[in-house]
C-alpha cells in the first residue's frame, strides 16, 4: 500500500516536472520577442534592452524556466509581458470560478447519471432502459456550447427566465451567483451526465452478469438489495476512472462554456491571452490546468486502490 | 461442478461454447448501431463530396439584400447576417469536419500504433520509457493542446488538425499495446518466433492484423472526438478561419442573434451532433463485432 502510494506520488512529481519543462519549451518555440511584442516594433535599442532586463528575457533559456519553476512552486506566477500586471492574483482569482463551475457540474451530472445508469442497467430489456440508453447515446453527441447556446435562447432570449451569463461573486449577491450559474452547469453538466450515465450502465451490467451477485440473490436477497450491498462498490472502479478523465474533460471543456456565458473563469482568460498574444499567461495559464489535470489522474490512481483491495495487494 | 455440463453432454443437449454466445448470429447481422453510425457518416460524406462540385449558393457570396431570412424555399435554412447561404456553408463545412478529423485521426494513429506495438512487444524498458511518454502527453488534452499550438503557431486548420493529432496519441497507443501484450502471448507468435521470424514481420504479420479491430474501433471514437473539439476550436475563433465555412464558427456566429434568428444556431448546430452521433454508433457497434466482451453489456 505504502510503495504504491509512493509510486503514484513519484510518477505524479516527474510528470508534473516534464509536462512544465514541456510547456516553457513549447512557448519559447514562438517567433518573435516578447520584448518586441510588448513595446511595438518602434520601441529603441535602449527600451527594449530595459524591458528584457526587467523581465528576465535576456537570460539563458534554462535560467529562466529555473525562475519560472522556482516562482510557480512559491505560486508566483510573474507579471504579465502585455498588460504588466501581476499574474497570480489574477489566476488565483480566474481559477475559483472554473473550479466553482466544474465542480457543481460534476455534482449535478453525478447526482443525474447514477440513478439513470443503475435504472438503465437493471432495466435494460424493458423499454425505459432502452430509451435511457438511447437518450444518452445522443446526448454524448452534443457538444457542451451548442446546449448552452440553446439554453440561453430559450431559457434567457425567449422566456427571460435567467441571465444569458455574467459572473457574480457569491459573497457579493448569492441569489444572483447562483441564477447566474443555472443555465452554465446545466450546459456543461447535461452532456457530462450522459456520458457518465453510459458509463454506469456498462459498469452495472457487467457486474449483474458476477458470479457473487447470483450468490447474493441465491442466499435470499432480492435484485436491488444484491446490487446496492454487492455490486455497486464494486461497479465502482470503472465509473471512478471515467468521473477522473471527465473532470480533466470539463476543466479544458469549460474553456468554450466560458465564453458561451461570459463567465471570467480560467478558459476565457486563456483565449485572451492567446488573442493578445501574452506568452508568460499563455504559459501559466497552461500549467495550472495541466497541473489539475495531473493532480486528477493522481486522485483517480489512489481512489482505485481504496476501492478496489485486489488492487492494493497488486501492487 | 464439471458433472452438471457432463449430464447435459449425455443427455444429448447441445451445448454452446460459453465464451462466443451468438457469435454467428450476429457475425451475419450487423447491430442498429453499426447501421445507423455508417447512414449517418455515409450523409455527411455524401454531402461533403457533393458540396465539392455543387451548393445550391455560393458559400462565401455576401447578398446585402438576403441578410437575416428565414428558412425557405429560396434558403433552406436560411440566410445569415451577410446574406450568404445557410445550407451552403453547412454542406461545405462538413469537409472541414472530416479533413480534421481525418488528418486528426491519421497523425493519431501514424504515430501512436507503432509506438504501442513496440511498447507491447518489447515490454521492459524501453515499453515503460513509452508509456511514460505517452501518460504525460495524456495531461495535455487535445483542445488544450490546440488552443497552445494556436498561440505559438498562429490559430488555424492546420494547427488543430496537428495538434488534436497528437493529443489523440496516448489513446491509440495503450490500445495497440495492450492488443499486443496480449498477441505475443499466442501460440503462433511462439511459432513464429521458433522459426526465427524478425521481430518486424512479426509485428507486420501477426500483430498488426490481429489488433487491427482494436484500432479501427478507436479511429471511429476519435474521429467524433476531433469533430467536437474542432467544432469547439472554430467558436473559440482559434479553428477554422473565415471565410472558410465552419460548423462550430457558425455556431459562434448565431450566438448574437439568438431570439430573432434561432434557426441560425440550429442547423450548424444538428450538423456537429449528427457528425458525432454517427462515429460514436459506429465506434460502438464495430466495438460489439470485434470485441466479444463488450458485447451484451451495450
Amino acid at each position: 500500500m505504502a510503495r504504491r502510494l509512493l509510486s503514484s506520488l513519484g510518477q505524479f512529481l516527474a510528470t508534473l516536472l516534464v509536462a512544465t519543462a514541456l510547456i516553457f519549451v513549447m512557448l519559447r518555440v514562438m517567433p518573435g520577442d516578447p520584448a518586441v511584442v510588448a513595446l511595438g516594433i518602434n520601441a529603441t535599442p535602449e527600451a527594449l534592452a530595459q524591458w528584457r532586463a526587467e523581465y528576465g528575457t535576456d537570460q539563458s533559456l534554462a535560467v529562466q524556466y529555473l525562475q519560472w519553476m522556482g516562482g510557480l512552486v512559491r505560486g508566483d506566477f510573474g507579471m504579465s509581458y502585455v498588460t504588466s500586471q501581476d499574474l497570480s492574483p489574477l489566476i488565483a482569482d480566474r481559477v475559483q470560478v472554473t473550479l466553482i463551475l466544474v465542480g457543481l457540474s460534476m455534482v449535478v451530472a453525478l447526482l443525474v447519471a447514477v440513478p439513470l445508469g443503475v435504472l438503465a442497467a437493471v432495466r435494460h430489456r424493458h423499454p425505459s432502459g432502452v430509451a435511457l440508453a438511447g437518450i444518452s447515446q445522443v446526448g454524448v453527441a452534443v457538444p457542451n456550447f451548442l446546449v448552452g447556446v440553446l439554453l440561453v435562447a430559450v431559457f434567457a432570449v425567449h422566456l427571460g427566465w435567467f441571465p444569458s451569463g455574467g459572473w457574480v461573486a457569491p459573497a457579493d449577491d448569492p441569489v444572483q451567483f447562483l441564477r447566474r450559474l443555472v443555465l452554465p452547469v446545466i450546459a456543461l453538466g447535461s452532456v457530462q451526465a450522459a456520458i457518465i450515465t453510459r458509463y454506469v450502465r456498462s459498469a452495472v451490467l457487467e457486474i449483474m452478469r458476477e458470479d457473487f451477485l447470483r450468490t447474493a440473490r441465491a442466499k435470499g436477497l432480492t435484485k436491488g438489495a444484491a446490487l446496492v450491498r454487492h455490486g455497486l462498490r464494486n461497479a465502482g472502479v470503472p465509473v471512478v476512472t471515467i468521473v477522473g478523465v471527465q473532470l480533466a474533460a470539463m476543466l479544458i471543456g469549460s474553456v468554450v462554456i466560458e465564453r458561451v456565458f461570459v463567465i471570467p473563469g480560467l478558459g476565457s482568460l486563456l483565449v485572451d491571452s492567446v488573442g493578445n498574444r501574452d506568452l508568460l499567461a499563455v504559459q501559466a495559464i497552461v500549467a495550472v490546468l495541466v497541473l489539475l489535470v495531473i493532480v486528477i489522474n493522481l486522485l483517480v490512481d489512489l481512489a482505485y486502490t481504496v476501492l478496489d483491495p485486489r488492487l492494493r495487494k497488486a501492487a | 461442478m464439471a458433472t452438471s455440463l457432463d449430464t447435459t453432454e449425455s443427455v444429448g443437449m447441445p451445448v454452446p461454447a460459453p465464451s462466443i454466445p451468438g457469435r454467428s448470429r450476429r457475425r451475419s447481422r450487423p447491430g442498429t448501431q453499426l447501421v445507423v453510425g455508417a447512414v449517418l457518416i455515409a450523409l455527411v460524406a455524401l454531402v461533403a463530396l457533393v458540396s465539392l462540385v455543387w451548393t445550391p449558393y455560393d458559400p462565401v457570396a455576401t447578398v446585402a439584400s438576403d441578410r437575416l431570412q428565414f428558412p425557405s424555399a429560396a434558403h433552406w435554412f436560411g440566410t445569415d447576417r451577410f446574406g450568404r447561404d445557410v445550407f451552403s456553408a453547412v454542406m461545405v463545412g462538413s469537409q472541414i469536419t472530416l479533413i480534421v478529423g481525418f488528418i486528426a485521426v491519421g497523425i493519431a494513429v501514424i504515430v501512436g500504433v507503432p509506438l504501442g506495438i513496440l511498447a507491447g512487444m518489447r515490454p521492459g524498458r524501453l515499453g515503460d520509457v513509452i508509456m511514460r511518454g505517452n501518460d504525460i502527453l495524456l495531461a495535455f488534452p487535445g483542445l488544450l493542446l490546440a488552443i497552445v499550438f494556436g498561440a505559438v503557431f498562429g490559430a488555424g486548420t492546420v494547427t488543430a488538425m496537428v495538434a488534436l493529432g497528437i493529443g489523440s496519441i496516448p489513446a491509440f497507443a495503450r490500445v495497440a499495446r495492450s492488443g499486443t501484450l496480449q498477441v505475443m502471448k499466442t501460440d503462433y507468435v511462439f511459432a513464429a518466433r521458433a522459426a526465427n521470424r524478425s521481430e518486424f514481420r512479426i509485428a507486420l504479420r501477426h500483430v498488426l492484423p490481429n489488433i487491427s479491430g482494436m484500432i479501427v474501433v478507436q479511429c471511429s471514437v476519435n474521429f467524433g472526438i476531433a469533430v467536437l473539439a474542432e467544432a469547439g476550436l472554430s467558436f473559440l475563433g482559434l479553428g477554422t478561419m473565415p471565410p472558410t465555412p465552419s460548423w462550430g464558427r457558425m455556431l459562434q456566429e448565431s450566438q448574437q442573434f439568438l431570439g430573432s434568428h434561432d434557426y441560425l444556431a440550429i442547423a450548424p448546430g444538428i450538423a456537429i451532433a449528427v457528425a458525432v452521433l454517427g462515429f460514436n454508433l459506429l465506434g460502438d457497434g464495430l466495438r460489439d463485432r470485434f470485441d466479444p466482451k463488450m458485447r451484451s453489456s451495450r
